[in-house]
Formats: structure tokens, C-alpha cells, sequence
């Protein structure tokens, strides 16, 4: 199985390896490069970015979640919990699972840290 | 009180794609690959264990834990069990021998905490994998990756850890090890053991239901630990926390994901518990210190990714 199936939009044809990309995220303006055949969100962490939250980084935990708002890219296997049809079709991806073929603009709303994460009991003081 | 249950038989994990997970599962943490059937199942073991495997492979869309199986001591166990299963409440099916390759009937019951489990008591031995029982040599050549011992224990997350305490306590046997308490008195961790190990399987407190954060192997000695980190990156694996020291149980660990996201533990050390012993307890404020001991302060990925 090809670890990065085409999806959405049409491909430009694609583009030689080791060309960099410009991806951009929307709400923190932030802009980072990523090399073809890299995943956005492996660009972001290379460039120490933290733009996109990160968690397993294989598709599984829903944590990366963007929604794709111009540019063309590929995509990875991702969990159908967290990216069902409805949601690939309006280009809410996995930033883990998606390589792009071209220049992306991206929007990763800030969750509510209660959106995710409802335990009242699961805090704990700094340490250090 | 012991009801007869032994130890994790297995666990059944949902991954994206089988190839990337076969090549995690075995060359990468060193389990050995020991059959597949005609449902694209791939069973695997650690090289210590004495059944036939221990970690099952199922290919789907959505990562996480099919279910988690305990191995008692006879068939005749299985039966009282499943009937303190039904007085408990719980919804039971009754799953044929032969539906897992070699392995006999297992009685499938679901926890408060919205998990499907197992129990069952035939499973076909093939024995400790290249050492075999008679004059064993200490370790077999050939191991890959991480070399892990054992399928050590699984932690889960959701709802309804009191019933789930009283669900494994009373009707398994199993023993309260060690367990995370709220300022307002709730228990919202909790290690319980039906061995002498410091945790067979562990829960805490998460609103859904059904969640899987890891599964956990065994390695002898910090050294390992250090080796499975660089071997992580040396394969660029997505790496969550370690290497470091539980607070809890006092493991030595790294945890990791396999490639659909599904996080791994291998670890060494850590304490043990007879059913004589008080349960270790730990306060929630100081959880940081609980769960990542050197680091004493939590990290957000460590709670909240789950498959």
C-alpha cells in the first residue's frame, strides 16, 4: 500500500524530491518549509514550531487536526474516527498524514484545553 | 482473594496498515511473528512467553485496542468466572474456540469503563521461543530490535473506575496495587495486579469510554531502556516520554507509538505486591511526580493522546 495516496484536489503533476514547500499556518501567521514527501507536521516540529498541537504522529490520536484552506497535498492512512469521509471531503485532515505537492496555506484553530482534556483531577503543580 | 485468574493472555490492537505494524512490532521491539489467519490477523509473541503469542494484529480504519484477554487456570475457572460475570452485570459473549488461531473458547465481557476483555484458559504452548524448558540456555540468538520478554500489561482509559475496581477485585481476584487520589477522595488511577507484577492492567479516570494508552513490555535493565531509546531513533519511531522513571510503580520507561498512533511502553524494573501489602497511594497534586518521576510535572500529550 502507498503510504501517501493522492487525495483531494488535482495534482500538479508532482514535484521533483527534496524541493521545499511553503507551508503557513493561518491563525498564528506562523510559516515554516517542508520537503516534498515530508509531512507538515514533521516540518513544523523540525523547525520548532508548535503551531499544531502534537501527539502521536501516526494518524491515531486526532491530536494535529487542520483544516486545509489552499494548496494541494497528499495524505496518509488516517483514523476514520478522527477524519470520517464528511471531514476529508472538507479538507480537515491530519497534519502528521499529509505531504504537500504544493504551497499550503493551513488553520489549526486552538482547541479549549477542556475540549480535549475534561479531567478536573488530572492537574499537578510545577515542580521546578 | 485469587479466583484463578494467571496473568494477560493477550491483546488485540487495531492498526492502519499491517506491513508498517508487523515491522514495528517485531523488528523494532523484537517480537517474534508465529502465524497469521484468514482474517489478515498477524499473532505475535515475546521471546520468554510459553503460549503461542500474546499480541494480535488487526488491520482497520481506526486504531485502538480490540480487546484484552487474561489466561486462567482452567477451563473449569472459566466457567464459575462467567457466571460471577453475569451476576456482576456484565454483557458477556461467548466467543468460540478456534476464533483466535489455537486458542480455546474465551468468554468476552465488557467493564464499566466501556472496554472489552477476556477470559480463557487453552491456548496452544509452544514454548519459550528458541530456549525451549529443557536445559535452556539463557537467551535465544536471532532476537530483533528491543529484544522484549513479555506482554507485561495494558493501560486504559474511561469512566467508572470504582465499579471497575470492584469488577476485577471481587469477581477476578485481582489485588488494588497502587492507585491516584483526588482532593475530593475520587480514585482516578488505579494498578491492579493478579500476580506478584506491579500492575497486570491499570486504569484511569476519562470521561469516554473505551480508550487505549498503551501497551506495555517488558525489558531486564535500564540498560535496555536506553538501547530501545536509541533504536527509536535510529528508525525515526515517534518517540512520547522517556527515557525516564515512573513515580508509580517505580518502572524504569520510554513510551512510544507503533505507526497508527497506538502508544507502546517498554520498561524495566519497578516494585512488586503481595495480597498482604496496602495499596501504595498517591496524591493528584503531586501526579506529575507520580508519573514522570525525574520530570515531576505532566505533559498534556502523555494524557489526553489515546486511540
Amino acid at each position: 500500500m502507498d503510504s501517501a495516496l493522492p487525495c483531494l484536489k488535482k495534482s500538479d503533476g508532482g514535484r521533483p524530491m527534496g524541493e521545499f514547500l511553503q507551508v503557513t499556518e493561518q491563525c498564528s501567521g506562523q510559516s515554516f518549509r517542508c520537503k516534498s514527501g515530508q509531512s507538515v507536521l514533521k516540518a513544523m516540529e523540525q523547525q520548532g514550531l508548535k503551531c499544531v498541537p502534537v501527539g502521536c504522529r501516526g494518524g491515531g490520536c486526532g491530536f494535529c487536526k487542520v483544516t486545509v484552506l489552499s494548496g494541494q497535498y497528499s495524505c496518509g492512512k488516517m483514523s476514520r474516527m478522527h477524519v470520517p469521509p464528511e471531514a476529508l471531503a472538507q479538507d480537515q485532515v491530519l497534519a502528521c498524514r499529509i505531504y504537500p505537492l504544493t504551497d499550503l496555506i493551513i488553520e489549526c484553530r486552538p482547541q479549549q484545553p477542556a475540549a480535549r482534556h475534561t479531567n478536573e483531577h488530572t492537574t499537578t503543580k510545577a515542580m521546578r | 482473594m485469587k479466583k484463578g485468574v494467571m496473568r494477560p493472555g493477550h491483546v488485540q490492537i487495531r492498526v492502519l496498515d499491517m506491513d508498517e505494524a508487523v515491522k514495528h512490532y517485531s523488528d523494532l521491539l523484537g517480537l517474534i511473528e508465529m502465524d497469521r489467519d484468514d482474517q489478515g490477523r498477524v499473532y505475535l509473541k515475546a521471546w520468554t512467553e510459553v503460549d503461542k503469542f500474546s499480541v494480535v494484529l488487526r488491520e482497520a480504519d481506526e486504531p485502538g485496542m480490540d480487546f484484552m484477554a487474561f489466561k486462567c487456570l482452567s477451563e473449569e475457572v472459566v466457567d464459575q468466572l462467567r457466571g460471577e460475570l453475569a451476576a456482576f452485570g456484565c454483557e458477556i459473549e461467548d466467543v468460540p474456540e478456534g476464533e483466535l488461531k489455537d486458542c480455546g473458547r474465551r468468554v468476552r465481557f465488557i467493564a464499566p469503563t466501556g472496554h472489552a476483555f477476556e477470559i480463557f484458559a487453552t491456548k496452544k504452548q509452544t514454548g519459550k521461543w528458541g530456549v525451549g524448558n529443557h536445559n535452556p540456555e539463557a537467551w535465544p540468538r536471532g532476537l530483533e530490535g528491543m529484544k522484549a520478554t513479555r506482554f507485561d500489561h495494558c493501560l486504559l482509559y474511561g469512566p467508572n473506575l470504582d465499579e471497575t475496581l470492584n469488577l476485577f477485585r471481587d469477581v477476578l481476584g485481582f489485588d488494588l496495587a497502587e492507585q491516584v487520589i483526588a482532593p475530593d477522595g475520587k480514585r482516578v488511577a488505579q494498578f491492579l495486579t493478579v500476580s506478584t507484577k506491579a500492575h497486570d492492567i491499570a486504569f484511569i479516570h476519562h470521561e469516554e469510554p473505551g480508550k487505549f494508552h498503551h501497551a506495555s513490555f517488558f525489558l531486564e535493565t535500564w540498560q535496555d531502556v536506553l538501547k530501545a531509546a536509541d533504536l527509536l531513533s535510529m528508525t525515526d519511531t515517534s518517540i512520547d516520554i522517556g527515557p525516564t522513571r515512573h513515580g508509580l510503580t517505580h518502572g524504569q520507561t520510554i513510551y512510544f507509538f507503533d505507526p497508527s498512533g497506538n502508544r507502546n511502553e517498554v520498561f524495566a524494573g519497578g516494585d512488586y505486591h503481595y495480597p498482604d501489602h496496602e495499596p501504595v497511594t498517591w496524591d493528584a497534586e503531586e501526579l506529575g511526580k507520580a508519573i514522570f518521576y525525574h520530570d515531576r510535572a505532566l505533559n498534556e500529550r502523555f494524557l489526553s493522546v489515546l486511540t
